[in-house]
């Protein structure tokens, strides 16, 4: 790993302070990343700005229509927090259906969702649910945020610091996980919202994360098979992408079965 | 930086880019636990950081100031801990080389859940890989680690 300086903080003022003095500097939450990439000499920062022990990023609460997520929350947190089972139940099952135990323990919800890695779990979720990421100079919406491959809308050196989730009435995720990794071949988040709102959300079979509106309409209709017709299809070596929609397409029965059970 | 290893808190000098388990290997010579992939797989290098089981190729030494560290060297007092007992016992292991980890995981995993199923078991070691392919004996290792536990607290 190349040399740089370690900055640890618990105010984000001070973290805003140091990126903008510091040339080439990154912001580090868990690392599970980062840390890798770093090791493969993909990013090579000269300064990493610990952001994790800021308590603006710890909070977990919620409001009558909201739950919010600090983005130095913990995978395991979300998945084992009373508030977020019973306010969110699909997500917090999404958050135990991350990588491993060791990786739960130090990953976290921000990190993932500003990586915007196109097989994450996180992207689904927070797309499906209608999140208002909340950084420290606005507000973005998942739609606006997600902009693709490994993108988003963060701008140099804005610090995402929480995730707002619209409470839905159901919600649900089904996996098919990459061996390996443990990332998923294919995700669907399936998000229902009065008035048969229903949002359907997919990881790991496009280019980024998406919204699936053959199959929101398939919801109510179960006729219907959706099919996804798409240019940015992933197809490699763990699964060409014809695989991929088809895996799709058994999640998002067994997701929409679970909701219809509950 | 300050940190606790094994009980016992020291003041150590490392690079900022110091990893984690270079600060147990190299600094401390605490030899036992492991280094396989360096990329966060395979799980020999699990540690306990404030008793959570965490891969210590992940995690920059500076990330766990002030944090206490248990390695596989800081669980057996006088006798072995009944779950290196166990997977001695029950032959939990081949080469040894995943055996480290797949300790400090099994007892991570037995603090949560005194007395796992199966799927338990297989969900809390599936960060840790063994290539020689000895799971079915690692599970029966765990099993019987949990009930060792049990009796020893009954």
């Amino acid at each position: 790993m190349n040399t740089f300086q370690y900055h640890l903080t618990n105010h984000l003022q001070l973290a805003k302070d140091i990126f903008v003095s510091n040339e080439n500097a990154r912001f580090l939450s868990g690392g599970m990343t980062l840390l890798p990439s770093m090791k493969h000499g993909l990013i090579q920062p000269d300064h990493l700005i610990d952001v994790s022990k800021i308590p603006d990023l710890q909070v977990l609460k919620e409001t009558s229509d909201h739950l919010i997520i600090g983005a130095a929350v913990k995978h395991d947190q979300v998945a084992n927090h009373p508030m977020v089972q019973s306010a969110i139940p699909g997500l917090a099952y999404l958050a135990s259906q991350i990588g491993d135990p060791q990786v739960r323990a130090r990953g976290t919800i921000g990190g993932s969702i500003a990586n915007n890695d196109p097989s994450a779990d996180y992207p689904a979720g927070a797309l499906a649910l209608k999140a208002m990421m909340v950084t420290d100079r606005r507000d973005i919406a998942a739609e606006d945020f997600f902009t693709g491959f490994y993108s988003t809308a963060l701008e140099e050196g804005e610090i995402l610091s929480q995730i707002k989730f619209a409470k839905p009435i159901k919600s649900a995720y089904a996996k098919f996980k990459q061996a390996a990794s443990g990332y998923a071949l294919a995700g669907v988040f399936i998000a229902v919202y009065p008035d048969q709102e229903i949002r359907v959300t997919v990881t790991g079979v496009g280019a980024g994360v998406f919204r699936w509106t053959e199959a929101e309409q398939a919801f109510l209709n179960p006729k219907m098979k959706p099919s996804i017709e798409r240019d940015d299809l992933i197809s490699d070596l763990h699964a060409p992408s014809a695989y991929r929609v088809n895996i799709a397409q058994v999640l998002f029965k067994k997701a929409a079965q679970q909701i219809q059970n509950n | 930086m300050q940190i606790t290893v094994n009980g016992q808190t020291q003041e150590l000098t490392v690079q900022d880019n110091t990893l984690l388990i270079d600060l147990i290997r190299d600094q401390l010579h605490l030899t036992g636990t492991h280094s396989g992939c360096d990329t966060t797989q395979c799980g020999c290098c699990t540690v306990l950081m404030d008793q959570v089981a965490v891969k210590s190729c992940t995690i920059l030494a500076r990330q766990a100031e002030g944090a206490s560290i248990q390695t596989i060297e800081g669980l057996a007092l006088q006798d072995l801990h009944p779950v290196q007992e166990a997977f001695s016992q029950e032959h939990g292991l081949q080469c040894g080389y995943c055996t480290p980890g797949m300790i400090m995981s099994t007892v991570y995993l037995l603090q949560r859940y005194p007395n796992p199923s199966d799927e338990q078991i297989k969900e809390g070691l599936a960060g840790n890989i063994c290539r020689c392919t000895g799971y079915v004996n690692i599970i029966k290792a765990v099993k019987s680690a949990a009930k060792k536990m049990q009796e020893t607290k009954a």
